[in-house]
């Protein structure tokens, strides 16, 4: 693998740019490897490279039913930060915001973290007095929170609606200041050049369509690439975790929901901040390239379509109004839908599955983009020594026998 | 948008309706163990296809009814009686 640096991007003007090496090979599946992930989105990527680099495995594959980063990694609004109630999920998630602290570098690919912040809003006195509940638990669990007044929103994000006639009047706010965003794509792209460069087959156009079980134990995968033979196997595949977990004979807590987002046409620098809204039920920021990206709840049925339907949007829309009038002639240019894994409890589930040698991870829901680094963390420690790190130990699939849920349905601010 | 034809009102936008989940998921005994208790409150076929789920008419008459739904292309295959067995398939 070529390092990637400045020196590099000017080696390569001097042919054109026309000499890059490919940022990762497309092999052929071998017929056994050691440990197989299922599912090339952020999720199973960063577990194949935590495998190689932590654990020191050797032959290792990503198995894709499509193209990598092509599944919800691809098609979410970004958002990293770790403002989560608690004491699991705050040190799961601000394990994975640390990481994303040193990604870039540790990469060797520019993933763009911007910690811009992320400011949730108050719109009244309870609002208020939650997030100050939220604040106070945050920071007792080490994280950065801040309370924002009116006057400091109104400041630090002038385009806002708060005036008092304000559809939804606004109180203030809590924030996150190391939260940020993040560009999706890179994420796929470097853990999957990063992962590649140290032996890593990642295999796209190869769905996985069954698996064979020998006596309790997984012994491989069936796939439209033909059988390949591992007796440790991880699952990531968002969306469609039921129904792998349907072939290999168990069900799962999950129901699958599309969960919507749109761009707008770029515009000028306007917002240096991710305003997410309770009350409207709609969040937005602004990208580098100046597109408002613009997100909402999730749509009210089941659905494996990778599409938003219209109603959800128009609520999504109104709700952006409500929030920033200035916007009401900003034209749309692209609307799109991911399929989420949703869990009762809005906590991932990453760990053992029934069967032996199978691990899953799932439940990311409309929130796992933050989570890649600590998940992929996670999942590759569970698959490597089988059994779940310090990290996921709470997060197994035996919490919904035991009753053990850690419900964080507050802490994504938008009912999803 | 779906157009969805209460048994009651005759086809109707969806906003006026509100899904209620699964259907035909039936209450175990209070004598069950843990483990089916937790696949009565959590657990999902959560197919990729058709779905049986209710449904409500909540803007509306208010009624409960079932639909048989498909959860890739969205399209409402039955509606049928909050009470009655799932029917045989319409194609
Ligand atoms: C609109 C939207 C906005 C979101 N916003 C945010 C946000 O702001 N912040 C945040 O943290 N999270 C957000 N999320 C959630 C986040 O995108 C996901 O939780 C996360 O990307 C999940 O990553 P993953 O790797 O598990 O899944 P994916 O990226 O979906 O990858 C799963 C992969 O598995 C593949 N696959 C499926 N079945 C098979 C098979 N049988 N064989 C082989 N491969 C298979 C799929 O093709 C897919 O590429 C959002 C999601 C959506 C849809
Ligand atoms: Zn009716």
């Amino acid at each position: 693998m070529s390092h990637y640096s400045a020196l590099s991007i000017a080696r390569n003007a001097l042919s054109g740019h026309s000499n890059w090496d490919p940022a990762w090979r497309s092999p052929e599946p071998a017929a056994a490897y050691d440990a197989i992930v299922i599912g090339g989105g952020g999720h199973g990527l960063a577990t194949a490279y935590y495998l190689v680099r932590v654990h020191g495995l050797v032959k290792v594959a990503v198995l894709e039913k499509g193209w990598i980063g092509g599944g919800n990694t691809g098609r979410n609004t970004t958002i990293i930060r770790s403002n989560y109630f608690y004491p699991e999920s705050a040190a799961f998630y601000e394990f994975s915001l640390k990481q994303y602290e040193r990604l870039s570098s540790e990469l060797n690919f520019n993933i763009m973290f911007s910690q811009r912040g992320v400011l949730v809003l108050g719109h009244s006195r309870h609002d208020m007095e939650m997030h100050r509940r939220s604040a106070n638990a945050m920071r007792l669990n080490g994280i950065d929170a801040d309370i924002l007044s009116r006057d400091e929103v109104a400041k630090l994000v002038p385009a806002l609606d708060c005036s008092p006639q304000a559809r939804f009047p606004i109180w203030g706010g809590m924030i996150q200041r190391r939260g940020g965003t993040a560009r999706h794509d890179a994420v796929a792209w470097g853990y999957a050049r990063a992962a590649d460069a140290r032996g890593v087959d990642i295999i796209q156009n190869c769905e996985v369509t069954g698996f064979t079980i020998h006596q309790g134990q997984v012994t491989g995968v069936e796939t439209t690439r033909g059988a390949i033979k591992s007796n440790r196997i991880g699952i990531a595949v968002a969306g469609h975790s039921s129904i792998l977990a349907a072939k290999a004979g168990f069900r799962l807590p999950v129901k699958s929901y599309a969960l919507q987002a749109m761009v707008s046409e770029p515009l000028k620098p306007v917002l240096d901040t991710v305003v997410l809204s309770p009350a409207t039920g709609t969040y937005l920021s602004q990208s580098d390239k100046g597109e408002l990206v613009i997100g909402g709840g999730l749509d009210l049925y089941a659905s494996y379509a990778q599409r938003g339907n219209l109603p959800v949007n128009e609520n999504t829309i109104t709700g952006m109004l409500a929030m920033f009038p200035t916007f009401s002639r900003v034209r749309m240019l692209r609307h799109w839908g991911g399929v989420c894994d949703v869990v009762h409890d809005s906590s991932p589930i990453i760990g053992k599955t029934p069967v032996q040698g199978l691990y899953l991870s799932c439940g990311w829901g409309t929130g796992g983009f933050k989570a890649i680094p600590a998940g992929g963390y996670c999942l590759a420690h569970t698959m490597a020594t089988g059994e779940p790190h310090e990290l996921n130990a709470a997060f197994g699939l035996d919490r919904f026998d035991t009753g053990a849920l850690i419900d964080e349905a507050a802490a994504a601010s938008i009912p999803h | 948008m779906l157009n969805i034809e209460c048994p009651h009102c005759g086809a109707r936008p969806e906003h006026e309706f509100r899904c209620g989940g699964d259907a035909h998921v039936v209450r175990p005994p209070l004598s069950a163990s843990g483990e089916t208790w937790a696949e009565y409150l959590f657990g999902h076929d959560n197919p990729k296809g058709d779905q049986t789920e209710r449904w409500c008419h909540s803007f509306g008459c208010g009624l409960w009814f079932n639909v048989i739904r498909d959860t890739v292309s969205h399209e409402i295959r039955a509606v049928y009686p909050i009470t009655a067995q799932r029917p045989e398939q319409a194609a």
